[in-house]
């Protein structure tokens, strides 16, 4: 794009981003421009990812270029996602089950397989800390296997939270707490970038009031 | 029909997936790879439904003339615009992703601004719901609200130059306490899911036929 695309490119963004900030002052038409808008350009450029980088590459081009079984044997695919779209026809939109069947099955085997090799493993792994010592780094690992085991007591439904459960329980909301507290200081903080982001751009890039 | 050969389906699929984990040998190794393109070519067929069920609301909104049906016609156009691009980029430059290609122009000048700040906006809300939320009302509250202070200020320079405490707070409380109740968190869903996982794989679960 040359200079005036840029130019229109830029006041087009500044049009945006004023009126989804407009929505601070209350609800408004320009407000709910800019949020309609921004479900329709996303839902298109969703598609045209998908079909860029998932269907063309794996489905229709492998078609193409290949030879043999492999030519052939992608056709299943291709046909289960034709048969997905059955959904369109009331009479056979009982078809649509198979393909869903088929991802909802990859969803379970990968549920298992991934979330033991890729979460629970690698986290209790990563919890094994020593404690050689008692520096600062020494208690920390200390204070990381209490929180890691208290919290899961705490998630503990099947007993009632009573006794050594219960004592576990209480340590672990502490945990928690602190957690989500943290968690929620950190979001609020990355949003605030964001936020300084578009002021920069609408004082920098639009109006060049900022260097 | 309708219910034994999806059930089927499933179980193959997942118990496949679960022997390819434990042998990754022939031909069950190359088989995962070759069902994960699968899961991944059937799955960009689902966009085409989506998008569908997204024109089709708004269209009747439009016909209609229901409340805000002008707004409903920004998103249709958005929706068309975007798609007709991406396919002017592809037959122009190769790829609706080229730096030159007009797609390019809606993704810098349309959906980055619009994402953006729209999540920006979020701070805002965030902060005023916390307002109400975050009362120090008992120690739990207290924690909740100290820790979600030192994180905030630990991050800012401001907080570094009112002392050192806030930034290394904030360092110990993401590194240790908040990382140990998230660590606990995420076991605890793995668990979860892979129980779910199970149930599904053994048609135990059959929510998703209905």
């Amino acid at each position: 794009m040359g200079s005036m695309g840029t130019i229109i490119g830029t006041w087009l963004a500044g049009f945006l981003t004023l009126a989804i900030l407009s929505f601070l002052y209350k609800d408004n038409p320009f407000y709910k421009l800019a949020e309609h808008l921004y479900v329709g350009v996303s839902a298109g450029y969703w598609l045209i990812y998908v079909v860029f980088f998932d269907v063309k590459p794996m489905l229709i081009d492998t078609f193409m270029n290949e030879t043999g079984f492999e030519k052939w044997i992608i056709l299943i695919p291709g046909a289960l996602g034709l048969i997905m779209l059955s959904r369109w026809f009331p009479k056979i939109a009982w078809l649509s089950r198979w393909p869903i069947a088929f991802t909802v099955g990859i969803g379970a085997g990968l549920g298992i397989t991934a979330n033991l090799q890729g979460y629970v493993l690698p986290q209790v792994t990563a919890t094994l800390l020593p404690v050689t010592g008692f520096t600062v780094t020494d208690l920390s690992n200390i204070v990381l296997v209490i929180g890691v085991v208290t919290t899961l007591m705490y998630f503990y439904f099947s007993k009632p939270h009573k006794g050594v459960l219960g004592a576990g329980a209480r340590i672990g909301i502490v945990f928690i707490m602190i957690s989500f507290g943290a968690s929620f200081g950190y979001t609020l903080m990355a949003r605030i970038s964001l936020l300084i982001g578009r002021l920069h751009f609408l004082f920098h890039d639009l109006l060049h009031i900022l260097d | 029909m309708k219910r034994t050969v999806p059930l089927v389906i499933t179980f193959l699929t997942g118990f496949f997936l679960i022997v390819a984990f434990f042998i990754p040998h022939e031909p069950f190794g190359e088989l995962e790879q070759r069902l994960l393109v699968w899961f991944a070519i059937v799955s960009g067929f689902t966009m085409l439904l989506g998008v569908d069920n997204l024109i089709r609301s708004h269209a009747k909104r439009i016909a209609r003339t229901d409340t805000g049906w002008g707004h409903s016609i920004a998103l249709l156009v958005g929706l068309v615009v975007t798609v007709v691009v991406g396919a002017i980029g592809f037959a122009r430059f190769g790829s609706p992703f080229h730096m030159q290609s007009p797609f390019m122009f809606v993704y810098t000048y349309v959906i980055v601004p619009l994402q953006g700040t729209m999540f920006a906006l979020l701070a805002f809300f965030i902060a005023s719901a916390s307002y109400r939320a975050f009362r120090a009302r008992n120690t739990i509250a207290t924690l909740l609200l100290v820790s979600a202070i030192i994180v905030m200020l630990g991050r800012v320079p401001i907080g570094a130059a009112i002392s050192d405490f806030f930034p290394a707070a904030q360092e110990w409380i993401m590194d240790v306490p908040q990382l140990a109740a998230k660590r606990g968190i995420q076991i605890g869903a793995a668990l979860g899911a892979v129980s779910m996982s199970l149930r599904i794989i053994l048609g135990i679960e059959r929510s998703y036929l209905s």
